[in-house]
């Protein structure tokens, strides 16, 4: 199963597994660059690591900081892989794209719908993102 | 301009515009990363072809006593300062630009950052500005241009949510309705411009600054419209271009008073109270001037407001009022984004639903958010006093 046909916000490839986030996040005031943990107390999701995951969610939220957050998590390390939004957000492409112009930091971001209950590692690749094979359920 | 290119490519926008000013969220100090970025430009030589002015900064470089954070971080932050300021940007230091006496007109093109400053600006001005992130902001104003896409086109504007306040009119007198109302609507619209029917003519400036500022931190939102109060939407049907909106609430007094619990973190005495995000405008030192008069505050009292502001209101004496009372007039920033309180022992009271949501992580506090009149009440008392109907 692929899912192919996402709009491409930032081209690239990442793996990683999916972070559903069940409200979207303000990375100012909601992601600790530092540790890469969820710090907004109202989250659902308050303490998961963001590291490496693919999140998705909705949309963004909040802060115009939030570009500043994404590109100081992706320079230490601790950001995400990628992102899959279901409407684009120009803060997070440009954190992103900053990110890799100082950094080569890669961190994907296209805008599509995944199938609901989603789970397991996936991967973004230009415009399709696909389950990765492995022993988790969502494979 | 390739960053602002790819920016507007992943916007499907059909070209860039022209943009006759910017303010600029980039001087706020989140690490290494804002400040390379901020370098690497300044080393291009890099210069704002528009008049732009700056958000708020991590330091209060009038009341540098003030802070309390580590001597390297300060030292990045006013080297992030400088960067800026060198790029030819106004050293304002402020989050409410909509407060300075060069602000954007209806229909003017901009490039703002700063999510509250936003929402003002396309919904209580008619200025035109897309919610611009950190960088793309300062992208746009070295090259005094924009992707010509959402807020910024006619279609853009409309709003496809309507909002219908159902409430005792005597709420409309409430300044505390306003922030609860900005906190809803950000929690249902998301993204999306929604029409709010049911405010009139007392929902001026500052209540809509606190409206849009709530709305801006609990959603995505960039844009309302109020029917008979805000430029354009002198009627539903010019706030919806004609067309039936996608979807409709109707908001009653037990939503808010949900709304409003839900800004509530904790209990117990009172540790701090902070009043001001957005800035103070001069009408509102003016207005806690009056109150405080004559009182003494027990607690450590915050007030945020622009060097701008600071200065009308030393001309009219309000600041000294202020200060008579035993309040910290803290400027170029604000006491939610940098270490300015120290260790708080108890709660933090405020008046902004924006302080409510964002100081729980920011800086490890809990919350009790009330009207002005409460703050000022539990000050001179030392303890929490929340007296009220809804």
């Amino acid at each position: 199963m692929t899912e192919a046909g996402f709009k491409v916000l930032v081209a690239g490839s990442a793996a990683g597994e999916l972070l559903c986030l069940s409200e979207p996040l303000s990375l100012w005031g909601g992601l600790d660059p530092e540790t890469g943990l969820i710090v907004d107390r109202s989250h659902p999701q308050l303490g998961q690591s963001v590291t490496g995951a693919i999140i998705v969610m909705p949309h963004g939220r909040g802060s115009s900081s939030s570009s500043s957050v994404l590109a100081e998590a992706l320079r230490l390390g601790t950001g995400p892989a990628g992102f899959v939004l279901e409407s684009p957000d120009s803060i997070l492409v440009i954190g992103s794209l900053v990110a890799n112009r100082l950094y080569g930091a890669m961190c994907p971001i296209v805008c599509g719908t995944l199938p609901e209950g989603s789970t397991g590692t996936w991967m973004i690749n230009h415009n399709s993102v696909a389950p990765l094979p492995g022993p988790g359920p969502g494979a | 301009m390739e960053l602002l290119v790819a920016v507007g490519e992943s916007e499907d926008a059909p070209g860039l515009l022209d943009i006759s000013a910017s303010h600029i969220d980039g001087g706020l100090y989140h690490g290494q990363a804002g400040l390379d970025f901020a370098l690497s430009l300044v080393g291009d030589g890099a210069r704002v072809v528009v008049p732009t002015t700056l958000n708020v900064s991590s330091l209060d470089l009038l009341h540098p006593q003030l802070y309390r954070g580590d001597n390297e971080t300060a030292a990045a932050a006013r080297r992030l300062m400088d960067a800026y300021v060198a790029m030819g940007c106004t050293p304002s230091w402020t989050c409410a630009p909509y407060q300075l006496a060069q602000r954007p007109r209806l229909g003017d093109q901009i490039a703002w950052g700063e999510s509250n400053a936003i929402v003002f600006a396309n919904s209580v001005l008619g200025a035109r500005t897309a919610r611009y992130g950190d960088f793309l902001d300062i992208c746009c104003a070295l090259t005094g241009r924009a992707p010509a896409v959402g807020l910024h086109t006619d279609e853009g504007r409309l709003a496809t949510l309507r909002v219908d306040l159902q409430v005792p009119d005597v709420l409309l007198d409430d300044d505390l309705l306003y922030p609860v109302l900005g906190h809803l609507l950000g929690q249902v619209a998301g993204t999306e411009v929604a029409v709010i029917v049911g405010l009139d003519h007392r929902a001026g400036d500052d209540r809509l600054k606190a409206l849009g500022a709530a709305a801006a931190s609990s959603g995505a939102v960039a844009m309302f419209h109020a029917t008979g109060v805000t430029p354009e939407a002198s009627t539903l049907e010019v706030a919806t271009g004609g067309h039936a909106p996608r979807r409709s609430v109707i908001v009653e007094v037990d939503d808010l008073t949900r709304a409003r619990a839900s800004l509530n973190h904790g209990e117990g005495p009172l540790g701090a109270i902070s009043v001001g995000t957005p800035h103070f405008s001069v009408g509102e030192l003016a207005t806690l001037a009056t109150m405080v008069e004559g009182l003494s505050t027990r607690v450590p009292f915050y007030v945020n407001t622009s060097r701008d502001a600071l200065s009308q209101a030393e001309t009219t004496g309000s600041s000294r009022a202020i200060e008579d009372f035993g309040a910290t007039i803290v400027t170029d920033t604000c006491t939610y984004i940098t270490p300015i309180m120290g260790d708080v022992t108890g709660v933090v009271m405020t008046n902004s639903a924006k302080w409510a949501f964002y100081a729980p992580a920011n800086l490890g506090v809990d919350v009790v958010f009330a009207g002005l009149d409460a703050c000022v009440a539990s000050a001179v008392s030392g303890e929490l006093e929340i007296g009220d109907s809804w």
